[in-house]
């Protein structure tokens, strides 16, 4: 269980974060929402411990954030920020064996090997696991960093704009394996997504942001709504019920 | 470049570099040394040697660690102001201690060499400009700078003669007794090797690491004090190596990948067999007079990093 309470942040004097409290229900997938500038990334970072917070607290499972121990906190919670702009050298199988740095402080078991292995498969990478990242496309890195994040096995997933330069198919592919891992293994995950349509058909919970604060939060039922989203995007929305998914339409 | 390769090439090369010199000793002689030929091996040869594989070996490991670190494929001793800063250390403790011992040489040397690091990496952060060329550009400048006061100094203090030693690696004033220092670099390299798989997560960046439970600045100050140690180690025994911790570490990143538990052991081998090929070159070239190794290295050396930057820009 994650809970924020009053958490705010100042860069030199404009309140990027402007005292945020959230519960996070466990074993869903919540999404953030909001325009650009709303805070979402920063809310994300400070969640896990990236960013110091201003003011506030975050309590992860009952304990405060500052009182964990750096190491066993990355074996419960882990995040993905969405600058991959690093052009090392790696291979994918590096990459993610790295995820079980937490774990094995980089001399990995059979059994974390398993997990690595796994997590490959998991984002249908065996196939180029050998090749560096430098030579894959934004979507093959993606989704590598993505099984890192998966080889770390923690129990709260944070994901800053996962599907960042994903085409449609692989798009779909991911939000379906973050399903499926709160399906199957009860994983609690927060994302942070600009495409409404994902957050209304695979999220269970919605926060939307704006100018640092939070303005409306609920169910996506709740959310998906054209008088609550105009008040947050500030523009109008139809929404169409196709194949019993709520689609948004604002290209007026 | 398979490591079989290598490790061929290193055995042909120390063989060599033990047999070549202004004495003439032969591999034949070993079974029936005179004292004297025993002398020059044990006293001469030998300890070069030793200095060639010990100092080729850190100059390069420090330079893949800066690498990483500054997340900078051309960042290095040499042009990160590490190496000049060393030897402004050495022209310090001249001043203040006038006879200094090497061991009060090579703590000033470190410091100095720690503190000129560091600068450099503070500089890097507020650069907001992150060409890949333009960093070790500043640090190039920031080295010249620190130079020039050094040259100030020393010209100040009639200590110019005793201050070039340091500008040039030279081997051949390496005998025994004026380079066991180098030894200690052998530890530190190891703790590098046992730190190999947390450099190279830092290198991700700061957020990377945190992500996996890993203390990023404690990471970066324990890799920034191994690269001032060494440096002021070889700088201090040796002289200046140019371009070596520039240009080896860039070699096998091509063929290694940057996953620094399997390419630092590559790297500080062929470090070790590029020193000793340069060696070997600047010792026969003139025979029976000697080119130094500092001039040797930084002519091979810079040619390399010129044809690097040219095909480069893309990759680094």
């Amino acid at each position: 269980m994650i809970e924020v309470r009053g958490i705010s942040k100042q860069y030199g004097n404009k309140n990027v974060v402007e005292n945020v409290s959230l519960q996070i229900p466990t074993g869903k997938i919540t999404s953030f929402i909001g325009p650009n500038g709303a805070g979402k990334s920063t809310v994300l970072s400070m969640m896990s411990r990236l960013i110091k917070m201003d003011q506030g607290e975050v309590f992860i499972e009952g304990r405060e954030l500052s009182k964990w121990n750096s190491n066993d906190l990355a074996k419960k919670i882990s995040i993905l920020k969405q600058s991959n702009h690093i052009n090392v050298r790696l291979s994918i199988k590096d990459l993610v064996s790295f995820g079980r740095f937490p774990y094995s402080q980089g001399n990995l078991t059979k059994e974390d090997w398993k997990y690595v292995e796994e997590a490959i498969a998991y984002m249908e990478l065996t196939d180029i696991q050998d090749k560096y990242l430098d030579q894959l496309s934004g979507g093959q890195r993606q989704r590598a960093y993505l099984a890192m994040v998966l080889a770390q096995n923690t129990e709260y997933i944070l994901l800053d704009e996962p599907l960042n330069n994903l085409d449609m198919k692989h798009s779909v592919q991911i939000m379906k394996v973050l399903q499926k891992l709160v399906r199957e293994w009860n994983k609690t995950i927060i994302i942070v997504i600009h495409d409404i349509n994902f957050a209304s058909c695979y999220s269970d919970y919605i926060v939307a942001l704006k100018d640092g604060k939070v303005i409306k939060e609920g169910t996506t039922d709740e959310i998906i709504d054209p008088t609550v989203l105009k008040e947050i995007y500030e523009m109008d929305f139809e929404i169409h019920n196709i194949n019993g998914n709520q689609i948004c339409v604002y290209f007026t | 470049m398979k490591t079989r390769y290598l490790l061929l090439a290193f055995l042909i090369l120390s063989v060599t570099s033990v047999f070549v010199g202004v004495k003439d000793i032969s591999p034949l002689d070993l079974f029936h040394l005179s004292d004297e030929k025993l002398q020059i091996l044990l006293v001469s040869r030998l300890p070069r040697l030793i200095s060639i594989i010990i100092a080729g070996m850190s100059m390069s490991v420090v330079g893949l660690i800066m690498q990483q670190l500054s997340r900078n494929k051309f960042v290095s001793p040499t042009t990160a102001g590490t190496m000049d800063s060393a030897r402004f250390g050495i022209l310090i403790s001249m001043l203040l201690f006038t006879s200094a011992s090497p061991l009060q040489k090579m703590l000033v040397a470190f410091v100095f060499a720690l503190l000129g690091t560091f600068i450099f990496m503070k500089i890097l952060e507020r650069v907001k400009y992150k060409d890949p060329i333009f960093i070790p550009l500043v640090g190039l400048m920031f080295g010249n700078i620190v130079s020039s006061a050094t040259t100030f100094f020393a010209y100040k203090y009639d200590l110019i003669q005793n201050m070039s030693a340091w500008l040039q690696g030279d081997f051949s004033v390496i005998m025994k007794g004026r380079y066991e220092m180098l030894y200690i670099s052998i530890p530190i390299l190891i703790v590098a090797y046992l730190y190999a798989n947390k450099f190279t997560i830092a290198g991700m960046g700061e957020e990377f690491s945190t992500n996996l439970g890993l203390n990023h600045k404690k990471i970066v100050n324990i890799g920034l004090t191994i690269v001032a140690l060494v440096s002021a180690l070889v700088v201090l025994t040796v002289g200046m190596l140019p371009f070596l911790g520039l240009i080896i570490p860039n070699i096998v990143s091509i063929y290694q990948g940057d996953n620094l538990k399997k390419s630092l052991p590559h790297t500080a081998l062929l470090g070790v067999v590029f020193v000793l090929f340069c060696d070997i070159l600047g010792r026969v070239i003139i025979y029976p007079y000697e080119v130094s190794i500092g001039l040797t290295v930084g002519v091979l050396g810079s040619g390399i990093f010129l044809y690097m930057l040219m095909r480069g820009r893309a990759y680094a």
